[in-house]
């Protein structure tokens, strides 16, 4: 299980997160909730750790991780995948997948898992293009994949779906409930889009302001109710 | 016609010991924005290297395997200069990434401690490396002779790029360093040890400075000062080829190469100087990203 208790984090002086607190299950999807700017990517970006908290912690598998350099939390099993996807440009696809197994032991990195072109078929037909000359879906589609092939438990995904068109959102949100149902890895799934996220989660938590202002089980909620805190 | 075919050869020979020297310095300044003032005194360390391993052939090694010193010298070159990249790397850069000025002027601090460290093994004259016998000589081509020495410089500039192209283009190693040259914290998030990545990819450009020293020693005299001559121009190579671009470098060696020898045809050796500069600078106002930017659809 993933714990953030009581994080404190922001850019030099300003605090963008105040108090927040949140929990993510392995083998659930945790989904965040929020008006633009309101921190859900400094929360991903502080779990995934490229930033180090002003205060409170970050516990994952029973060990506080706040402290840790990215690669050793990668290499503990959680992956990200950003926003603006940030796929290597110059890379091929097949070079970018490759560099998702550095997240294995050196002894399990065995070529790449034919999963990850069941999910997404057209990475295959891509394998020798360069990262940079695939469509904005097709990147988010090898962003995730990367994520995915170093065999992580828990899942970061901000904004997976931002920008992108209707046919491939939804094969990314059946990925996302596929990859729920196996219920070997949890995802912490960012999104503004209250209707993709219900879709998908288990529980959410709604942020505003630097803390939490809702949350709940998705299947009970009452999306009016949660609507309020999205509305600008 | 011979007059013609010894400048183009004498042009591209220059520009082939500009390439060796830059593509260390690409590597380093390049890819990861260290402003490593010491890498002429890799150029230096290489340079010694070769001297020491020759004396130690003239002693120690039948006369008749005298000739081979420099097969021996060239490997070892790499290993000293990789070797002190990398202890500059771990005790003093590794601080100082992201701090331009500060990497700035430590490094040049070490460049001057290293170049009186060889005065101080050496001696402050310059000293005389033997090349062997078989670099004697050259090719007669339509009325010019091409020497075997610089022939020979020139292939062992294309091994080492060659070499170079196919360690990062096709070892795992290579690929982590592309990653981590492009976007660290990206790469980092995937489980790639950047620190490790850095030390790796500042010894690789400091033993190809070494390899340029080694290379330097058949064309002439050595000296402690060896290095200050050459890094000037190979700070301007790899922003002319454009940051972070190994191949803009290699163009950036040739183009800087064959104008400076055709410039010091026409006029003289300082002249020809200010005209590189010159045109450097007029081409940078007009291109200021260099020959070869990277450039893709991804909004970086």
């Amino acid at each position: 299980m993933l714990a953030i208790r009581s994080i404190q984090a922001g850019y030099d002086e300003s605090m963008v997160l105040n108090d927040v607190s949140i929990q993510a299950e392995v083998g659930k999807v945790t989904a965040v909730l929020g008006r633009n700017g309101v921190g859900k990517s400094t929360l991903i970006k502080t779990i995934a750790g490229l930033l180090k908290p002003a205060a409170g912690s970050v516990e994952w598998m029973g060990e506080r991780i706040e402290k840790k350099a990215p690669e050793l939390r990668a290499r503990s099993g959680i992956a990200y995948v950003p926003q603006g996807r940030e796929i290597f440009p110059s890379l091929t696809v097949e070079e970018n997948l490759l560099l998702g197994l550095e997240a294995l032991p050196k002894k399990e990195r065995k070529g790449l898992p034919p999963q990850i072109f069941e999910w997404f078929p057209v990475l295959e037909e891509m394998m020798h293009r360069k990262g940079g000359d695939l469509s904005g879906g097709q990147q988010q589609q090898l962003a995730i994949a990367r994520a995915i092939v170093g065999k992580p438990k828990m899942l970061l995904l901000d904004e997976p779906m931002e920008g992108i068109q209707p046919s491939i959102v939804q094969l990314i949100q059946d990925v996302i409930v596929d990859i729920a149902s196996r219920e070997e890895m949890g995802i912490i799934l960012v999104e503004h889009s209250l209707d993709l996220a219900f879709a998908c989660a288990d529980y959410y938590y709604i942020l505003d302001h630097g803390i939490v202002v809702s949350e709940g089980v998705t299947d009970t909620a009452h999306k009016d109710v949660v609507k309020q805190h999205l509305v600008v | 016609m011979a007059v013609v075919i010894t400048q183009i050869f004498n042009g591209i020979s220059l520009g082939s010991i500009l390439l060796l020297i830059a593509l260390g310095l690409a590597i380093t300044f390049g890819l990861m924005n260290v402003i490593n003032m010491a890498h002429g005194e890799f150029i230096m360390a290489g340079a010694y290297t070769t001297y020491v391993v020759q004396q130690a052939f003239s002693q120690y090694v039948p006369e008749s395997f005298f000739n081979y010193y420099y097969v021996a010298a060239i490997p070892l070159s790499f290993l000293i200069g990789a070797l002190l990249g990398f202890v500059l790397e771990k005790t003093l850069i590794r601080f100082l990434y992201h701090r331009p000025l500060d990497s700035l002027l430590a490094t040049w601090g070490v460049s001057l401690i290293l170049q009186q460290v060889a005065r101080s093994i050496f001696g402050a004259p310059n000293v005389a490396v033997t090349s062997p016998a078989w670099l004697d000589g050259g090719i007669a081509i339509a009325g010019a002779v091409l020497p075997y020495k610089r022939l020979f410089i020139i292939a062992l500039v294309t091994i080492c790029m060659i070499s170079l192209y196919l360690y990062l283009d096709k070892t795992a190693a290579g690929r982590k360093m592309r990653a981590v040259t492009m976007n660290r914290s990206m790469a980092s998030s995937l489980g790639v040890s950047t620190k490790k990545v850095d030390a790796a990819a500042f010894a690789i450009g400091s033993g190809l400075a070494g390899v340029a020293g080694c290379a330097l020693t058949v064309l002439g005299p050595i000296g402690s000062t060896i290095g200050t001559y050459y890094i000037v121009d190979a700070f301007m190579i790899v922003i002319l080829g454009g940051i972070g671009s190994l191949i803009g470098t290699v163009f950036g060696a040739l183009s800087v190469g064959m104008l400076g020898t055709i410039a010091e045809f026409w006029t003289g050796a300082s002249m020809a100087k200010v005209i590189v500069f010159v045109a450097i600078i007029a081409f940078l106002q007009y291109k200021p990203a260099g020959l070869f930017s990277a450039r893709t659809r991804s909004l970086e």
